[in-house]
């Protein structure tokens, strides 16, 4: 099996799951209780706080815990929009966000707020010119993603942070779910008030994410109740997922240093290879791209029926994002970057992960030109 | 020194056969449920079967269960959602004063919102009136929302009587089954019920998931825009561990579900005749006579809440004074002074007891012999 669908989904660490099944049988109390074995279930997860915050250089306070990078997106957008307003109703979003922003913003949009999408380049940034002129008195909020989870463009964050330095009344989210453990960002360094990262795309387990909301920041919450998670996110915390995911980072983090140039190596080949078959245009750009995303078209070879053909190989890519692949929309964020409406439809994403290697490449390889020519047969 | 988990209602052990189930999710079937490829749709299969455990258990359509991240969420989307998809109908919204906060909270904000919200009282026995029920309905009505169980006392309210009550007015109903689900059977259709919620961690399962039951009528606005799962009515790439570990709890928790509650009532006596044989005085919280068979309420006349949470701990037994999720305080609780009053003295001698999963009539028969020497000390008696 060659898994190559890691931005949909990650295989958790098998380490992950056994501190999830250890915390879910042995430490099952509820933190809020005041017995020893709520005691210890509410130390496991100050400990895990302390190691995420660590790991991520920020406070622990500044950490919280959420069900997934959708609850951590939409909390800072309509957090920030709701506890802001009286400042202004503008905000800024780029057009290739993940739905987990854009739909937010569309709520906004819907109860009076005014958003503005900055355009992309055919590499996929965004220009930080358009992004000055786009600014306005009642800008409230900047919401920009690092690593894009089609086509792995990466945007100048740190560069935009310090731009926005310059407008202390404008709060800066950063949607940190593909970049997380594959292109470092440093929180502090670029200025950001808000950061979304999710664990099933770090090889934790799905059902916890993380919302860093630097201290200062206010939001009214979106999930109202117990007051868990420092009034901040109600709900009974779910300990061994939380425990597990700072696991996972851990060992992600560890991966990274230790095969950052293996994963760069692998990319590069991929690219290479895919480059050198005569019905495939490769979206994604070597520079300022992430190590684990490589997106390219089909020359309107439908993209669906590829996928399939090739799991019938067991090998697993996909069309464009899990989240909208059932939909056959063109990729919305390949048409931002200009592309004919053709190669937006017949996009495919191979996502790697720390555990691809070099050795893959070539059965995958075959397997696709097989795949391309099969279809080329029944369309003919 | 044996440990004695008497908190069940705060949370409880997940299952062994629900670890067992949720693994293979974990480390196999680990595809993303929207994903079109093979391990995608293994996940997806998994969550179309757990649907259909989860609506068969309630009487429900597949296409009305929204899985959540639990009973919070559950409660928060099934009311601010409703309100905000209705609000062209009205902006009366009913409830009691003894609901979890996840509700009342959720009710604090939609005031602010510009919601009316009448919180009804209940009765020394924390007994919802129809009555107050009735009589507080209005054409404006978008919403009545009264808790199946109470979480603190255990009290059950009369859901059915309510949902007869709700059925011809345009207002939905829902009710937080987070504590009664999995112990007392519940049929929507029977009880009229427009919105459930419920949270897997209470039953045995695994915590951050839960699911809410909306009834295909229901006009709900999501409180997660996103990717569209679950039907766009709550984005977020699915649980699928979560939920496959949910509806293995609900399945035990169906087959379970008499010989639950006869054990569980068993060991309510039992401590009871424990209380009395000591001869320590002691009053019960709530209408035993319509009660959840797993909650025990109990006011220790001349202790305090923390004094004998404290010693009992040390015994080694786990009780709690309320609710767990006011966040570790220990504040009087909202259910006893809507009860009580905010002068009772009950309401800061009151013990909950939760039984569950693995608890024992020796165990529970040593917690009350442990408790009684805790109030003699207490007491000095
Ligand atoms: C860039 C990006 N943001 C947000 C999300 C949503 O995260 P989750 O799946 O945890 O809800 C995803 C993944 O689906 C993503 O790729
Ligand atoms: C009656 C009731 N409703 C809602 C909740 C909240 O559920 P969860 O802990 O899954 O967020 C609880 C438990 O904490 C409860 O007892």
């Amino acid at each position: 099996m060659i898994y190559l669908d890691n931005s949909a989904t990650t295989k958790p660490f098998p380490e992950v799951v056994d501190s999830f099944v250890t915390v879910a049988t042995k430490y099952f109390g509820n933190p809020s209780s005041l017995h020893e074995l709520g005691m210890k279930a509410e130390q496991l997860l100050t400990q895990s706080r302390e190691q995420i915050a660590k790991s991520l250089g920020v406070k622990p306070s500044e950490i919280i815990f959420t069900s997934g990078g959708t609850e951590a997106n939409n909390f800072a957008i309509k957090g920030v929009a709701l506890t802001y307003r009286h400042r202004g109703n503008h905000i800024i979003t780029t057009a290739i966000e993940h739905p987990s922003i854009t739909e937010p913003c569309r709520q906004l949009e819907e109860l009076g707020f005014d958003v503005s999408y900055l355009s992309v380049d055919k590499t996929g940034r965004v220009n930080i010119d358009e992004l000055v002129k786009t600014i306005r008195d009642d800008t409230i909020l900047v919401s920009i993603m690092h690593v894009n989870n089609e086509i792995g463009s990466i945007q100048p964050i740190e560069e935009i942070g310090q731009l926005l330095t310059q407008y202390p009344k404008i709060l800066f989210h950063v949607d940190h779910v593909q970049g997380i453990g594959k292109v470092p960002l440093q929180f502090h360094k670029a200025h950001i008030d808000l950061c979304t990262m999710s664990a099933h795309k770090f090889h934790g387990l799905r059902g916890a994410g993380i919302l860093y909301v630097r201290d200062g920041v206010r939001l009214s919450p979106l999930l109202a109740g117990g007051g868990q998670e420092m009034q901040r996110r109600s709900g009974t915390e779910n300990v061994a997922a939380i425990v597990a995911m700072a696991k996972a980072l851990r060992m992600s983090l560890e991966k990274y240093r230790e095969r950052i140039a293996y994963l760069w190596d692998v990319k590069k080949t991929w690219i290479r290879e895919l480059q050198a078959i005569p019905d495939i245009q490769v979206n994604t750009p070597l520079e300022h791209s992430a190590p684990h995303i490589i997106n390219f078209s089909l020359n309107g070879l439908k993209s669906e029926v590829f996928v399939h053909e090739l799991a019938k190989q067991d090998i697993f890519v996909s069309t464009t994002s899990a989240c909208s692949s059932k939909k056959k929309a063109p990729s919305k964020t390949l048409l931002a970057m200009g592309a004919d409406q053709k190669r937006a439809e017949s996009a495919v994403r191979v996502s790697l992960s720390f555990e691809n290697t070099l050795e893959e490449i070539p059965i995958a390889i075959r397997a696709m030109k097989e795949a391309i020519q099969k279809l080329q047969e029944v369309t003919r | 020194m044996e440990r004695i988990y008497l908190d069940h209602a705060a949370t409880s052990p997940t299952h062994r056969d629900v670890v067992e189930r949720m693994v293979p999710f974990m480390t196999e079937v680990f595809g993303n449920p929207s994903s079109i490829h093979f391990f995608g749709r293994q996940s997806r299969q998994a969550i179309d079967e757990a649907r259909a455990v989860v609506a068969n258990s309630i009487g429900a359509k597949e296409t009305e269960i929204i899985f959540t991240s639990g009973g919070t969420e559950a409660d928060n989307f099934a009311l601010a959602g409703t309100a905000m998809a209705n609000r062209n109908k009205g902006n009366h919204i009913i409830t009691t004063s003894i609901e979890h906060h996840a509700v009342l909270h959720t009710c604090h904000y939609l005031e602010r919102q510009g919601f009316d919200v009448t919180y009804l009282p209940v009765d020394e026995q924390g007994n919802v009136s129809l009555d107050d029920v009735k009589a507080a309905l209005r054409d404006e009505t978008i919403l009545v929302s009264i808790m199946f169980g109470n979480n603190e006392v255990g009290v059950l309210q009369p859901i059915k009587a309510i949902g007869e009550l709700v059925k011809d007015h345009q207002a939905y109903f829902h009710t937080d089954a987070v504590q009664a689900y999995g112990l007392v059977p519940i049929d929507v259709n029977d009880y009229h019920i427009d919105l459930l919620s419920v949270s897997a961690h209470k039953i045995n399962g695994p915590k951050g998931v839960g699911f809410l039951y909306a009834r295909e009528t229901v006009k709900l606005s999501p409180r997660l825009y996103g990717g569209e799962q679950e039907r766009k009515r709550r984005a977020g790439t699915e649980n699928v561990a979560g939920i496959v570990g949910l509806a293995k709890a609900v399945e035990i928790a169906q087959q379970t579900m008499s010989e639950k509650q006869m054990m569980y009532r068993e060991l309510k006596e039992t401590m009871l005749s424990v209380f009395d044989e000591s001869g320590i005085s002691y009053f019960v919280n709530g209408n035993q006579n319509a009660c959840l068979p797993h909650i025990l309420n109990v006011a220790f006349p001349g202790t305090n809440v923390e004094s004998m949470l404290v010693n009992l701990d040390l015994a080694g037994i786990a009780a709690s004074s309320g609710s767990a999720c006011t966040a570790g305080s220990v504040d009087p609780s909202h259910v006893l002074v809507a009860m009580l009053g905010k002068e009772s003295e009950r309401i800061r001698s009151s013990i909950r007891f939760s039984f569950g999963l693995g608890n024992t009539v020796e165990q529970v028969k040593k917690a009350a012999y442990e408790t009684v020497q805790i109030v003699r000390r207490l007491t000095n008696r």
